[in-house]
């Protein structure tokens, strides 16, 4: 039985994750071309060997050094990374002190506080990253609210804006970051921070030495799942951004889908992975040493 | 206990403001007379009218819950299959690539997720429509199940499974008579989230969506790309409130459920 348990999802992520990412890099080996599908070439089985040749002869990288010379491309892959490190650091700021606060309020709020945190994550991100566009905009809520305390003159321009793509991301992915840091710290034994002060330490160094060591994997963890998926997000720069918020997957969809270049988008796809390669394996090694650590 | 320092209690209360405010507003300016969404001219319901009147979201939504319905489904027993798997085997020939396969989709970029499965369904020459973003989710959502399943699995006390095997059961028996009903919550909670994860998605379903087939979130985002109107906010606040209902009758169930074990296991 349970070599059927295995080999049944074993089989089903094999096809639908793995063949196509040999697809994938099939394809941007090749060349566009006007035809459908728009590139070649195609494989064709029915010429036996001399097919098989030819198809592996006519596949060049050409598409990789296409994306070497124009500017665009390594300039999206760096400020989409630039972005991702930026927003991981502003959303720990965020979300490390709530988490904090979190696990210091009483037993009986825990449940509750968790639940509010979590209510959000379940809400559809698109309609939170649209609730943004009303609030940033010209004559958006931000904008009516400081012009009204008289802390501006003008309305800023915010939507739009790199800035506007900052605080979407910490919006939308603090959950990923507060429970993590939560569920490490929510273990702490309180009395730990009370001997700490105890033997003369002051506020700080206890918790320099007690709570940041037992908070680290949690906010380790946090880090890795709000910077991995924002190096490819797409939603919160094409709704929040402007014209000059590059970001790759922004990039790749517009490729695709306006261009219609399947052959370089999918060159595009190949190096985002590979630059996710590391902190994915990363994380992995992380959460793996973490489970067995806990049991 | 030294109870909330001020610090803390700042940090709550900043906290949870930046994360509902927005929502809020939202929610608020849905009732709102006026065309232009950020100026109050009076209450009204009249936008969720224009909602519940137009035929595109509704046959959105009926695709959106049933493709949702569908992979949560299939999602939920390939995971749960996945986790059981993974937890019971000890090493086996290409058990590291299959971790990797579950660990990877929960962190794919969604645009390399969905690029690549409609290269797939292309090449094998698969019509797109409801039926590739039935598969397309399910093989992202069914990773996402296998993790909320095996992290009941590590705390599951083998020795009721091999009692089972003892006294007779088989294999399969063992699972579904014991196994199965104490890991049921697990199974219900990655269900659940399977759905959510499904209803919610744009990208994903932007590449494996045929001309048939639309989702409500690829609607959503093609009228919200053209910039805020009131009706986009009606349909949002009735999604939130849906999911809001959902998520407190489902922890309030398995509050109780957790609250009837506890008590059993003292009278026990």
């Amino acid at each position: 039985m349970l070599r059927l348990f295995t080999a049944i999802p074993y089989v089903w992520l094999l096809i639908l994750f793995l063949v196509p990412f040999a697809i994938v890099t099939k394809i941007s080996l090749s060349d566009y071309a006007i035809s459908i599908p728009p590139y070649t070439p195609t494989l064709d089985l029915s010429e036996g060997w001399a097919g098989l040749r030819g198809f592996f002869a006519a596949l060049d990288v050409e598409n990789f050094v296409f994306l070497t010379e124009d500017d665009l491309y390594w300039k999206a892959y760096l400020s989409s990374v630039q972005i991702a490190l930026v927003s991981t650091v502003l959303t720990l700021g965020v979300g490390f002190p709530i988490a904090y606060a979190m696990s210091r309020a009483p037993e009986a709020w825990r449940p509750a506080l968790m639940m509010l945190v979590i209510l959000p994550f379940w809400t559809s991100f698109l309609i939170r990253v649209y609730a943004w566009i009303g609030i940033l905009a010209n004559e958006g809520f931000l904008n009516q609210f400081m012009l009204w305390t008289g802390l501006i003159a003008e309305p800023l321009q915010i939507l739009n804006t790199t800035t506007a793509v900052y605080i979407g991301i910490v919006y939308t992915y603090l959950p990923f970051m507060i429970l993590p840091i939560y569920a490490s710290l929510d273990r702490m034994d309180p009395s730990l921070l009370e001997a700490a002060e105890d033997l003369g330490c002051s506020r700080l160094t206890a918790f320099w030495h007690v709570t940041w060591p037992l908070a680290r994997p949690g906010v380790i963890a946090g880090c890795f799942l709000v910077f991995i998926p924002t190096v490819g997000e797409f939603v919160i720069p094409s709704l929040l951004g402007g014209s000059d918020t590059l970001m790759i997957g922004k990039v790749l969809w517009e490729e695709f889908f306006s261009n219609r270049d399947w052959p370089v988008a999918s060159a595009v796809a190949i190096i985002l992975l590979l630059i996710l390669v590391i902190p994915i394996v990363l994380f992995q090694r992380h959460e793996t040493r973490q489970r067995e650590r806990g049991g | 206990m030294r109870g909330l320092s001020a610090f803390n209690i700042v940090s709550l209360t900043l906290g949870f403001a930046f994360l509902y405010i927005p929502m809020v507003i939202l929610v608020v300016y849905s009732f709102n007379e006026s065309k232009l969404v950020t100026v109050w001219a009076g209450f009204s319901t009249k936008w969720y009218g224009e909602v519940v009147r137009n035929e595109a979201f509704l046959d959105a939504a009926w695709v959106t819950v049933r493709v949702a319905f569908f992979s949560a489904t299939v999602a939920t027993v390939l995971g749960t299959m996945a986790a059981y798997a993974m937890m019971r085997r000890g090493a086996f020939v290409g058990r590291t690539l299959f971790s990797g396969m579950i660990y990877a989709p929960l962190v794919m970029p969604e645009v390399i997720t969905g690029l690549s499965l409609l290269l797939l369904f292309i090449a094998i020459g698969l019509d797109r429509g409801v039926l590739t973003i039935v598969l397309a989710h399910t093989t992202f959502a069914m990773c996402y199940v296998s993790v909320v399943v095996s992290s009941r699995l590590v705390s599951f006390d083998r020795s009721l499974e091999e009692a089972a095997l003892d006294l007779g059961c088989t294999p399969l028996q063992a699972f579904t008579s014991v196994t199965l009903p104490i890991i049921a919550p697990a199974v219900i909670a990655g269900w659940l989230l399977a759905f959510t994860l499904s209803l919610d998605d744009l990208v994903i379903a932007s590449f494996t969506a045929g001309p048939s087939a639309t989702t409500l979130p690829i609607k959503i985002f093609s009228s919200v790309r053209l910039g805020v109107s009131p009706e986009i906010n009606a349909l949002s606040t009735i999604i939130i409130g849906i999911v809001t209902v959902g998520v407190l009758v489902a922890s309030v169930l398995s509050k109780r459920q957790i609250t009837r074990r506890q008590r059993e296991a003292v009278d026990g």
